[in-house]
């Protein structure tokens, strides 16, 4: 049986299809291996290699990919509730009382993005303060510092655009308070508000420009960000690793 | 070869001190640089008009309060629709916002303590606007209130004016 899977496999990889989309024979040396990741387009930014010590729990708590796995979970449910919800004042509420009572599984994938967007704050905080805490910010990891600082910001940005979306009475308030703080900065801030808003109050405009910020410019700024943010790690040798464990005392 | 040589040589001795000379290649690149400062600023420009709303379909901000006779001397009453305060005192009417001056909250007259409170961060009012105490950084605003040819109260709420100019009537 096995054999014969294995002969099939072979066989598989001789034909011409596989070969046309996999540029390289099998990967069953370092150097093939490596060549298997630079040569991929999903796994490219990705290192090669890496330490031991940098894949243990207590190296990372994993919290980064947690955090991107729940940017994965919420980037896929979002995609999913766009297809029952309309941006428009007399249709947002509505539609999202529908996730909640008449669509399948709707109230599921309302509350999966509700919770994993919490969660996601929570994640991103707790990825930055132990980030911080373990001196990831120094050289030569300053600029990946700063590029998670964005993400962060990004990922507030996206909460609270979010937050407007549902178009209940604890949505408009939150955001008729925080447009507010935005018009107490000086000389811009009441343009600001205006240009956020499309007018100077929280109606069908503002649903609108914080619908296409919560589901097109801020994930996309996101995507590239998190792109950079990941490369970035390896292109500076990898986890922020104690020096302590460098030397291999422990 | 220096011949050339020699004619610049000259001719930039006789330029104003201060004043450089400028090659083709220079030249060319700052018009070019300046045109796409211009293009950028320009887009800048245009692409911040169209965000900002030429037309908006938002309530009036002009609306009629009814007949004084619908509101007693020493009373308070909340427009929710216009979130106005109508306060008429035996000096006459004046018009409130309800909007709290701290983050925007719409406020609550509170007959039994005789004051304006907000429901958001704490903040009291006097019925005339003035402030009690909390995080408001203003007074309650005043409207402009006026009498219509029919003898309706007209609020513009576009327009403060000063605590003082009551409405007689």
């Amino acid at each position: 049986m096995a054999s014969t899977f294995d002969s099939t496999l072979r066989n598989l990889r001789e034909t011409r299809v596989w070969k046309s989309i996999f540029r390289r024979g099998p990967a069953n040396t370092n150097r093939t291996r490596s060549l298997a990741v630079f040569g991929n387009l999903f796994l490219h930014w990705l290192p090669v290699k890496v330490r031991e010590k940098s894949l243990r729990l207590r190296a990372s708590y994993y919290l980064g990919s947690i955090s991107f796995i729940l940017f994965v979970v919420l980037f896929v449910t979002g995609i999913l509730l766009m297809f029952y919800y309309h941006p428009a004042a007399p249709h947002a509420y509505r539609d999202m009382k529908d996730l909640q009572f008449v669509v399948s599984s709707g109230v599921f994938l309302r509350n999966l993005h509700r919770l994993a967007a919490h969660l996601m704050v929570f994640a991103v905080f707790w990825h930055m303060f132990h980030v911080f805490y373990r001196g990831g910010y120094k050289p030569p990891h300053e600029f990946n510092w700063a590029v998670g600082v964005v993400l962060l910001l990004v990922t507030l940005f996206l909460s609270y655009t979010g937050y407007l979306l549902p178009w209940d009475q604890l949505a408009f308030w939150a955001v008729t308070v925080g447009t507010n703080i935005i018009s107490a900065m000086p000389v811009v801030g009441s343009k600001i508000r205006f240009l956020l808003l499309g007018g100077n109050i929280v109606g069908e405009n503002a649903l609108l420009r914080f619908y296409v910020l919560h589901v097109v410019i801020l994930p996309l700024v996101a995507f590239l960000l998190i792109g950079i943010h990941f490369w970035r790690v390896q292109k500076d040798g990898g986890l922020t690793v104690k020096r302590k464990d460098d030397d291999g005392k422990e | 070869m220096s011949d050339t040589k020699d004619s610049f040589v000259s001719e930039a001795a006789h330029t104003v001190p201060g004043d450089k000379e400028i090659n083709r290649r220079d030249f060319l690149n700052e018009i070019t640089m300046g045109a796409l400062g211009i293009a950028g600023l320009g887009s800048v420009v245009v692409t911040y008009q169209y965000f900002a709303p030429n037309v908006l379909f938002e309530p009036s901000t002009t609306f009629r309060a009814g007949n004084p006779d619908l509101y007693p001397i020493h009373s308070v009453t909340f427009l929710q629709d216009q979130q106005v305060y109508i306060v008429r005192m035996p000096e006459g009417f004046y018009a409130v916002s309800a909007v709290c001056t701290h983050l925007g909250c719409v406020t609550q007259w509170k007959a039994d303590a005789d004051m304006i409170a907000c429901p958001c961060h704490g903040s009291k009012f006097k019925a005339d606007g003035t402030k009690i105490e909390g995080p408001a950084p203003r007074p309650l605003p005043h409207f402009a209130i006026s009498l219509t040819a029919d003898g309706e109260l007209l609020v513009d709420k576009l327009q403060n004016i000063k605590p003082a100019q009551v409405l007689k009537v």
